[in-house]
Order: C-alpha cells, then structure tokens, then sequence
C-alpha cells in the first residue's frame, strides 16, 4: 500500500519538470528546423519562435511560469558551463586579440556607456517611468549581471531579465543586416558589436555565422558584463539618474 | 567519456568562480570569473584537450537554447509591457541598432588608427 502511494508520489512529482522540459526541448528543436528549412533567415530567430509558441501554450493550458520553470530551470542551468566554456573558442583566438588589445578596449568603454545611455535616453524622451527606465539600462549585458545591476540602481530586476533577452533577439535578428549596410565585413568587428550590444543572444547567433564571430561576440559579452557592472551604474549617477 | 570530463572540469571552474565571487563580494557572476580562470589556464597550459574542446563545441553550438526558459519569462511582465509598450519598444530597437552600429563603427575607426589590419580568415 505505503509503496503504491509512493509511486503516485513520484509520478506526481516527476511530471511537471518533465513536462516543461520536454516541451522546451521541442520547441527548441521545432523552431531551429524552421529556421534552417528557411535558409537560416534572421527573422525566424529560434531564440523568439520558441518563446512566443511556449507562451501561447503556457496561457492555453493556464501554466503559471514558476510551473513551467520547474522543467526549464534544467536547461537554464547549462548557462553557467557554457559561459564558462566561451573560454575555449577565445583562447583560439588569443592571436587576433593580442594584436587588436587597443581598438577592442576602446569600442569597449565606448560601446557599453552608449547602449545603457542611449536606452534610457530615448525612454525618458518618451516619457517612460523611473522604474522601466532604470530596468532598461542594463539591457545590452547577460541576464545574471544585468538582473544584478538593475537590482543594485532600483530597476526591476525580473523586468530587466525580460528586456535583456528582447535585446538579444533584436540584435541577433537585424545584426548582421546593420553590418552589411555599413559595409562591416571584418567577422571580429562583426562579433565583437554583437556580443556587446545583445550578449549571449547575440553569441548563439554569431556562432552561428563563423567560429571567430563567435569568439569575439563571447569576448565582447564578457568584457561588457564587467564593465558595465562597473562604470554604469556610476555614470548613471554622475547624470543625476540616480542618486 | 570525454563529454563526461568535459562537463566536469566546466563545472569546477564554474564552482571556483562561484566561491571566488562569494568571498570576495564581486558585483560579477560566477561562470564569468570561472570563464576568466579556464582561459587563464588554457594560456598557461598552451592547448585545449580532446574532451574539453569537443564539449565546449557541443554546449556552444546550443547556447540559443539556453536562453529560451528565460525568455519566456517575458510573459510575467506582460501587464508593464502592455502600459509602456511605446517607450520600451522604442528605445529597445533603437538603442540596440545604434549600439551596433557605434560599436562596430568605433572598432573599424580604431582598427585603421592603430594599423592593425586583423589576419586574413583561416590565416592561422
């Protein structure tokens, strides 16, 4: 008896993270098939088709997210190892990067103070409350950082992580689009403004396009993740943004 | 057996960064200081092993993946989103495009000032 009652409760227990596993595996798996029968075109970002089919089936079948997170939080997890794996395809790089130290700092400092100022410029010009505005600065950097930074300036850190991964999505959808308009054709520069502007997103997408894209978009999303940890909040309260 | 150490020594270096970042109050995340240590090793040590290599391959030729049970978070926020859709949206895709294109604006002004032509690709 005690043992049946057991197995219902492990069955019970089991069910929910498999399932929002499960479904984000397919998903996953679904949307980048589109993506490749669709001759890799950016729109179809697999990053943005599978979230907007997930959340069309979490509010069909009222799932709360926590529900679903429960499952997905396993995949969320490989984050961690494979941001720490980005110290492969760096190291291989590590010539390119020796010789270019001086121009990657530069468009570095510059880089992160312009996509944190410019975001809240242009909101506050539109009347954007205090608290969006503050959860938008950090917008261009990795989730754990950018929750952190938002945390640490008064944003909304669970706002911040929503709006971190819209950066990424629209930075990996019309990249290289802005690229080939200005006549960027250099993967290291390519990478390099990617990885800045929309971190991993931006990444997945660049590896996507060349081995040294990647690299130098992983570089640029390490590099602005310290950075902008540091400088921008104090820039923001140089500006009288904050106190 | 290789993907199996691979994910292993990942894991340690992420634990290091983690207990680093613990200690020492860094406002930094603790796979980034891991991502640090494994380069510093990898300089120190002169090559990448099998197992390391084909692991980080496989974990990063997945990373959009990875960001897809984040994503869908966005549905929590829906309410905000609905209220200040207009100055959200607006200052996300235009700061994203100019921040592209500054970046990659300022990095090929630089690039020229300094002479560094990078390396043909496949030049190594």
């Amino acid at each position: 008896m005690a043992e049946n009652e057991f197995f219902r409760l492990w069955v019970y227990l089991s069910a929910s993270p498999l399932l929002g596993l499960t479904a984000t595996l397919i998903a996953y798996q679904s949307a980048y098939a589109l993506y490749r029968y669709a001759g890799n075109n950016p729109l179809l970002n697999p990053v943005a088709i599978s979230v907007l089919f997930l959340i069309a089936l979490l509010m069909l079948t009222d799932t709360p997210y926590t529900e679903y997170f429960e499952g997905a939080q396993f995949v969320h997890f490989l984050l961690g190892p494979a941001t720490v794996a980005l110290a492969v395809p760096l190291y291989k790089q590590l010539n390119k990067l020796r010789t270019l130290w001086l121009p990657l700092v530069t468009a570095l400092l510059v880089g992160v103070a312009f996509a944190g100022l410019s975001a809240v410029g242009i909101a506050m010009a539109l009347g954007a409350s205090k608290a969006t505005l503050l959860s938008l600065a950090p917008k261009s950097v990795t989730a754990p950082i950018a929750m952190g930074v938002a945390e640490k300036i008064g944003g909304l850190p669970s706002l911040t992580a929503a709006l971190v991964v819209i950066t990424g999505i629209v930075g990996a959808v019309i990249g290289t689009k802005v690229f080939d308009l200005m006549r960027i054709k250099d993967d290291s520069i390519r990478g390099f403004s990617l990885g800045l502007t929309s971190h991993g997103i931006g990444t997945a997408r660049a590896f996507q396009q060349s081995e040294e894209m990647g690299a130098f978009s992983g570089l640029a999303m390490a590099l602005s993740a310290f950075t902008t940890a540091i400088i921008l909040p104090w820039l923001l309260s140089l500006l009288c943004i904050i106190d | 057996m290789g993907l199996l150490s691979g994910i292993t020594l990942l894991l340690i270096y992420q634990l290091v960064g983690e207990v680093l970042v613990f200690f020492t109050g860094l406002s930094i995340p603790g796979p980034v200081v891991g991502m640090l240590l494994l380069l510093a090793t990898l300089i120190i040590r002169g090559h990448v092993s099998e197992s390391l290599n084909a692991t980080a391959n496989s974990l990063l030729s997945h990373l959009s993946l990875l960001f897809v049970p984040a994503g869908v978070g966005v549905m929590v926020h829906f309410q905000r989103i609905e209220a200040e859709w207009l100055p959200m949206g607006v200052a996300l895709l235009l700061s994203t495009v100019l921040s592209l294109a500054f970046t990659a604006f300022i990095l090929s002004v630089m690039i020229r000032l300094t002479g560094k032509r990078s390396a043909p690709d496949g030049g190594e």
